[in-house]
C-alpha cells in the first residue's frame, strides 16, 4: 500500500496498462463496467472449484482417472467453464509428492484456483523450489520421507497444473462438501497436503 | 535445424531420451536457461502449439510446434543435489529445442 497522499509515477507496466484500457474503452471495445465487472469476478474466485475437483476425484475413482487423463474436461464436468484452459493433474502418492511452479513468470490455473499468492510470484520461490524442493518445502513446514520423491512440475509453456492431494485417513464417510473444505489453496500447488482440522482443547471457565 | 523439426508432427515418444538444446538466441524464449543442454525422458506429449518465439513477435507462430514435457533427474540437473535420488523435474519442451 502507499503511502496516503505521496505521488509515485506509472512504471512502465502500468502505463502501457493504463494507456491499453483507455484506448479499448475510447474506441469502444470494451466498457468501464465490464473491466470492473470482470475485475470483481477474478479477485473474487478463489481455490474453490479446484478442491470440488479433489473431492470428486476422492470419492468417485471414474472420475479421478477422468481427471488425471483429462484436467480441463474434468473440470467441464463439474459445470465450470475453462476455455482453453489444458489441465495437467497431478497425483500425490506414499511414493511421490508434486510440487507446482512458473519459473519463467507466475502461469497458474487461475480460472480454478484464483489470483496466484504473492510468494507464488516472488523470485525466491521460482528460482529455489526447482532446485531445493525439500528445503523450500519444509519452510512451508511440509517434511517430505525422503521415501516419497518429489516431482517439481515448471508450468514454462502452454499447459498448467493442478496437485491431487492424498485424502487423509479419519475422514471415512464425510460428505464430498466437507471433504472440500480440508482442500486449501497451497494443497493444490503442492507446498501443503490437507490436514484434518486440530481438535479444539477443551477450555475450562 | 531441420525442417522435420519445424512440423507439426511428433518425431519422438514416450519414453525417447532427448537432449535440450544448448542455446541462447534473444527474444521471448519459454526454455529456461537451468535445463538448457540437459538430457531427459519423453514423459508425455501435450499436443502442438504456436511457437512462442514467433508469437512474441507478432508472427502467426505456425507451424505449430509439438510440446512435449519432459523428465529430467534432480541429479542430472544441479551439481551437488541434496534430496532423493529419485527426485524428478518436469518441464514443457518445444519440439524445435530438442536434439536427439
Amino acid at each position: 500500500m502507499k503511502a496516503a497522499g505521496r505521488y509515485e509515477p506509472y512504471s512502465y507496466f502500468q502505463l502501457m496498462e493504463v494507456s491499453l484500457r483507455e484506448l479499448l474503452v475510447d474506441k469502444g471495445i470494451v466498457t468501464e463496467d465490464a473491466i470492473a465487472g470482470a475485475m470483481a469476478i477474478m479477485r473474487a474466485r478463489g481455490p474453490e472449484r479446484g478442491a470440488a475437483m479433489v473431492a470428486r476425484a476422492w470419492l468417485d475413482p471414474a472420475y479421478k482417472e477422468r481427471m488425471l487423463e483429462n484436467g480441463g474436461a474434468a473440470a467441464e464436468e463439474l459445470g465450470f467453464e475453462v476455455p482453453g484452459l489444458k489441465l495437467i493433474v497431478v497425483e500425490n502418492t506414499p511414493k511421490q509428492h508434486n510440487v507446482i511452479v512458473c519459473t519463467l513468470c507466475s502461469c497458474y490455473p487461475r480460472m480454478l484456483l484464483g489470483i496466484p499468492p504473492e510468494w507464488y510470484k516472488s523470485r525466491a520461490y521460482r528460482s529455489r523450489v526447482v532446485r531445493e524442493p525439500r528445503k523450500v518445502l519444509a519452510e512451508f513446514g511440509l517434511k517430505v520421507p525422503p521415501k516419497q520423491a518429489i516431482r517439481v512440475h515448471d508450468s514454462n509453456a502452454d499447459m498448467r497444473y493442478m496437485v491431487l492431494p492424498m485424502r487423509p485417513a479419519g475422514t471415512e464417510g464425510w460428505s464430498e462438501q466437507r471433504l472440500a473444505a480440508l482442500v486449501t489453496r497451497d494443497c493444490l500447488i503442492g507446498v501443503a497436503v490437507p490436514a484434518l482440522p486440530k481438535k479444539p482443547k477443551s477450555r475450562k471457565s | 535445424m531441420t525442417m522435420q523439426k519445424l512440423g507439426t508432427v511428433p518425431i519422438y515418444n514416450v519414453g525417447d531420451r532427448v537432449r535440450v538444446r544448448k542455446a541462447a538466441p534473444l527474444g521471448h524464449v519459454r526454455t529456461p536457461f537451468y535445463i538448457r543442454g540437459h538430457a531427459g525422458v519423453v514423459e508425455r506429449i501435450c499436443g502442438a502449439f504456436a511457437n512462442p518465439e514467433e508469437l512474441a513477435q507478432q508472427r502467426d507462430g505456425l507451424p505449430k510446434q509439438p510440446l512435449y514435457r519432459v523428465r529430467f533427474k534432480q541429479k542430472d540437473v544441479w551439481p551437488g543435489y541434496r534430496g532423493s535420488r529419485s527426485d524428478v523435474i518436469e518441464i514443457e519442451i518445444f519440439q524445435h529445442w530438442i536434439e536427439a
